[in-house]
């Protein structure tokens, strides 16, 4: 067929048409080659420390040698602060979602948000300043009384500024983070399945925990994961709470160290091979949070799938 | 043993079986009163009578309920009790962090100077001098707050047209594709990367692109971005997303072109949401530290070029002078000025936060009615 | 300012799922045309292939020819952009632009595809527009005030003003007074009446009375059962198909004995 009014067309239009598409379409891919990029430069910087000989490295004995104990020591404090924060994140979730009067739970999530828009560096500098001085008194408790325990093997430290302590700040910070996600799910609870447990007689407890809890059980294994991979990662709280050593067992000594802050500590002032130990560490910092939220997103996505919502 | 039938009935049958309505608030008065007792014994402190009276008021209110209204009632009454108590306890960190900064802050934002000199120049020697002699405390934060926002104004500059973009092929062109799937899985991951790795990877890219020990303002940007753009997708793709599609068929059936479609109706209509997601995303890596730790180095003096040199920032200066004070034997005019630094930061959070809201709120399509 | 339509062999499919199956049919112009029949029939699906807005939708394609005139929208290096500034569309929910005044809504079209126009025309063009609509009297004071504060009645015609302001040859309409209560009902079936002077009326409606009303062909569109395609039964004019209909399918239909 030939030219009809039809094919006639703006010519420009048509062009800007691609040029737009073509630009959103980069600007996704750059964000792939982003995260593709933080791979490969942390794992080419790194390479130095993983093939050096080990009397190089800090500590003598190899780079992982240097890297497990603070390694142990970020799963520590990562899971101090999950099991406080989990408990009180989901009360908080359910007292938003459920409890609260109408009016006032979006104001009162609006609150516990703001638990999240403080800095991190903020946290450090009250967990150190603050709280490991209030709390230090109950862990000299914690040592004479349940010292049998070997977390709470005394001598306490003086300071306050223990791993416990660390724990604590890395809960409040979390906490938000696992307050909101879970306070989504249980907000999509169906309202019939809600309505046919009243409908029952249940009271409201009973309520929440036929149609409640078990519909938000993926969701709130999912906000716990992500809650881990924010504790994980956290820095400034342990770097600046933490009085840091070798690995310890006891939760109220000075002592421990997380990957995070031992890469804050010491990156400011390293050269040569200390800075590709230092990266190293954050690549073995970055895989396990990566494998923590690829699986927390694993949930989620799969959760999607069976509620049916959108 | 129930149903005894009772000719005169004084109150209604649906109502038999229940705790008075007074109930809470008689336990309360009796908790309180007695937990003051309890920590009149052992030493009195406000913090430890709350938790006293809090634990009496729950096994007080379960144990009566579990008494009158049967097992049922009172576990719905300890779950009640729980789930206001977690409340409650979130609340205290809140509390403390914002008092904690307030009370010691204040002093060192009051110090005259203290928004508008730098470090240049201030040694140990003055501090001792101030702590010893009494003379005010030298020294502010102007470098620091001209870094954070010059830092920052990089990294939205870098974040938002990147990101901006990223949502719009999420939303527009991805269709549910494999590289869109992909894209989607990816920012989600990205949301997770801890900020020290961020950190690390702009420290790391530039120190294999530029050369080794590149420190400035431009690689803290990056590194910024590389947690900026994550939260820029997600919040500019729901915005987009909740975009009716009947609009975008109003204006194709106009004969109007997608890329305008999407530049004229699409993003102005959602425009509220973006601008303060992106507000939003702003404050999030604002009070970021270890990413700038690792990338900008500390300074003293002011900079104002981003591309060369090292630079300072808020988060950077509250966490160097807490670790490092200035005079080591004095730490504590350094600490004035962490304090006073971090309540700065602390208000330049909240009123991100705050202009989010308002944003959202001002530039919503108006309905006119 | 109006054309004709000539559908050939027309088949619609949602990636493997034929949705409309095999459409023949003439639209005049200068003409309303209804297109009846129960829900999930087709009969929308087939009105947005007449100007390509079924590609809004991924996956969905179509077989067959539409003519305008006799030029075939799905002929090759057909922009559909171009063929949707010719055949306009009003949609069942009235969508006007949250974000745009009434006038800015009425020069929609025209603005949104950049072209320059002086105020003098513009305000001519949007004068034109709203007085085309039947909405001229009531807007007239209030031309810069949000689309979305006018009533349900009155945003659809503010919809019916913007596309006619870019002057199409044929005007679709997807079920137009389906959300309007029947006062802003009959305002709209006025103004469909004023319309076929000018243009090529082509209207969904699942109002029978609206299409004997209003139009002076109709289309039944049917389907066999779910998971089959629709298909058109039966066209011809109103008058005969709602007192004379050739098919059973027809009669049962128009006489309400189901659907």
């Amino acid at each position: 067929m030939t030219t009809t009014s039809l094919t006639k067309s703006r010519g420009a239009g048509r062009a800007g048409d691609k040029v737009f598409s073509g630009a959103a379409l980069a600007a996704g891919c750059l964000i792939l080659a982003v995260l593709f990029g933080v791979a490969l430069f942390l794992v080419v910087q790194a390479i130095p420390a993983l093939v050096a000989s080990p009397d190089k490295i800090q500590g003598g004995e190899g780079f992982f040698a240097y890297i497990w104990p603070i390694v142990i020591g970020t799963v520590i404090a990562a899971i101090i602060a999950l099991v406080i924060a989990t408990p009180v994140a989901i009360g908080v979730a359910l007292f938003i979602s459920h409890f609260a009067p109408r009016g006032l739970a979006s104001g009162l999530g609006y609150v516990i948000d703001l638990l999240a828009a403080i800095p991190s560096v903020v946290y450090g500098a009250w967990g150190a300043a603050f709280l490991a001085k209030e709390i230090s008194p109950a862990y000299d408790w914690l040592a004479n009384n349940m010292g049998w325990l070997p977390i709470f093997q005394g001598p306490a430290s003086a300071t306050g500024k223990t791993i416990l302590t660390a724990g604590i700040v890395l809960a409040v910070m979390v906490l938000p983070i696992i307050t909101s996600l879970s306070r989504e799910i249980f907000l999509q609870t169906p309202k019939l399945h809600e309505e046919a447990a009243l409908a029952l007689g249940a009271t409201r407890w009973e309520m929440i925990k036929m149609a409640v809890l078990p519909f938000g059980r993926p969701g709130i294994v999912s906000a716990v994961m992500l809650g881990l991979g924010r504790a994980l990662g956290e820095t400034m709280a342990v770097a600046l709470v933490l009085s840091s050593g070798a690995l310890t067992a006891s939760l109220i000594q000075s002592g421990n160290q997380t990957i995070a802050a031992e890469i804050a500590l010491n990156f400011p002032e390293a050269s040569g091979l200390k800075v590709s130990t230092l990266i190293a560490a954050g690549l073995v910092l970055f895989v396990i949070t990566l494998g923590v939220n690829m699986i927390a997103r694993w949930i989620i996505s799969r959760h999607k799938e069976f509620s049916g919502a959108n | 043993m129930t149903s005894t039938l009772t000719p005169v009935r004084k109150r209604s049958a649906l109502t038999k079986g229940q705790l008075p309505k007074f109930a809470p608030y008689v336990v309360l008065a009796l908790a309180l009163v007695v937990g003051a007792a309890i920590m009149a014994v052992i030493g009195f402190n406000a913090f430890g009578w709350g938790i006293v009276a809090a634990i009496l008021f729950t096994a007080g209110l379960v144990g009566w309920s579990a008494a009158v209204e049967g097992g049922r009632k009172a576990k719905d009454k300890l779950a009640t009790c729980l789930v206001v108590g977690s409340f409650l306890v979130a609340l205290l960190p809140l509390i403390s962090v914002i008092l904690t900064v307030l009370i010691n802050g204040l002093p060192g934002l009051l110090d005259p100077g203290f928004l508008n000199t730098s470090m240049n120049g201030v040694t140990g020697a003055f501090d001792n001098k101030s702590v010893e002699q009494g003379a005010p405390v030298m020294g502010g934060i102007y470098h620091a707050l001209i870094g954070t926002i010059q830092i920052t104004l990089l990294a939205t500059v870098i974040s938002v047209p990147v990101g901006l973009l990223t949502a719009v092929y999420l939303v527009e062109y991805g269709e549910d594709r494999p590289l869109a799937r992909a894209i989607t899985f990816f920012v989600d991951v990205m949301t997770g990367i801890p900020s020290i790795v961020a950190g690390l990877f702009a420290a790391a890219f530039f120190f294999a692109v530029v050369g080794p020990g590149t420190k400035t303002g431009a690689v803290a940007a990056v590194a910024l971005s590389v947690l900026m753009i994550p939260v820029v997708v997600r919040s500019s793709e729901e915005m987009l997303k909740i975009v009716p599609n009947e609009l975008r068929e109003a204006a194709y059936a106009l004969g109007v072109r997608k890329w305008r479609t999407i530049l004229k109706v699409v993003i102005p209509t959602a425009i509220s949401g973006i601008a303060s997601g992106v507000t939003l995303a702003i404050a999030r890596v604002i009070g970021e530290t270890a990413p700038i730790l690792v990338t900008a180095g500390f300074a003293t003096s002011i900079n104002t070029n981003v591309f060369s040199g090292w630079m300072a920032s808020l988060p950077t200066f509250i966490y160097t002078q807490i670790l490092n004070p200035t005079s080591p034997s004095n730490p504590d005019p350094s600490s004035q000025r962490a304090w006073g630094a971090a309540l700065v930061l602390i208000i330049l959070v909240m009123l991100l936060n705050l202009g989010a809201r308002l944003i959202a709120r001002i530039f919503a399509p108006k309905t006119g009615r | 300012m109006s054309k004709r339509i000539d559908v050939k062999d027309l088949n619609v499919y949602y990636g493997k799922f034929l949705a409309v199956e095999d459409v023949n049919i003439n639209i005049e112009a200068k003409s309303v045309t209804a297109f009846i029949g129960p829900s999930g029939c087709g009969k929308s699906t087939f009105l947005r292939t007449l100007n390509r807005m079924h590609e809004v939708i991924p996956g969905a394609r179509v077989e067959g020819e539409v003519l305008l005139d006799g030029d075939n929208l799905y002929g090759p290096g057909v922009d559909p952009v171009t063929v949707r500034s010719q055949i306009g569309m009003v949609f069942q929910r009235p969508n006007p632009f949250p974000t745009m005044s009434i006038r800015d809504n009425v020069l929609a079209g025209v603005k949104l595809n950049n072209q320059k126009m002086s105020k003098g025309e513009a305000d001519a063009l949007v004068e034109r527009s709203l007085q085309g609509a039947n909405l001229w009297n009531e807007v007239k004071d209030r031309l810069a005030k949000p689309g979305s504060g006018l009533s349900g009645g009155q945003q659809q015609r503010l919809c019916i003003a913007r596309a006619i302001a870019v002057e199409p040859q044929v005007i679709l309409m997807d079920e137009p007074c389906s959300a309007l209560d029947p006062i802003s009902t009959l305002a709209i079936e006025d103004l469909i009446n004023d319309l076929k002077d000018q243009y090529t009326v082509v209207i969904v409606t699942h109002n029978m009375q609206q299409a004997a009303r209003v139009s002076d062909r109709t289309a039944f569109f049917n389907i066999a059962g779910t998971g089959k395609p629709g298909k058109l039964i039966e066209v011809g004019d109103t008058h005969t198909i709602f007192s004379n209909p050739t098919q059973k399918a027809t009669e049962d239909y128009v006489s309400g004995r189901f659907g």
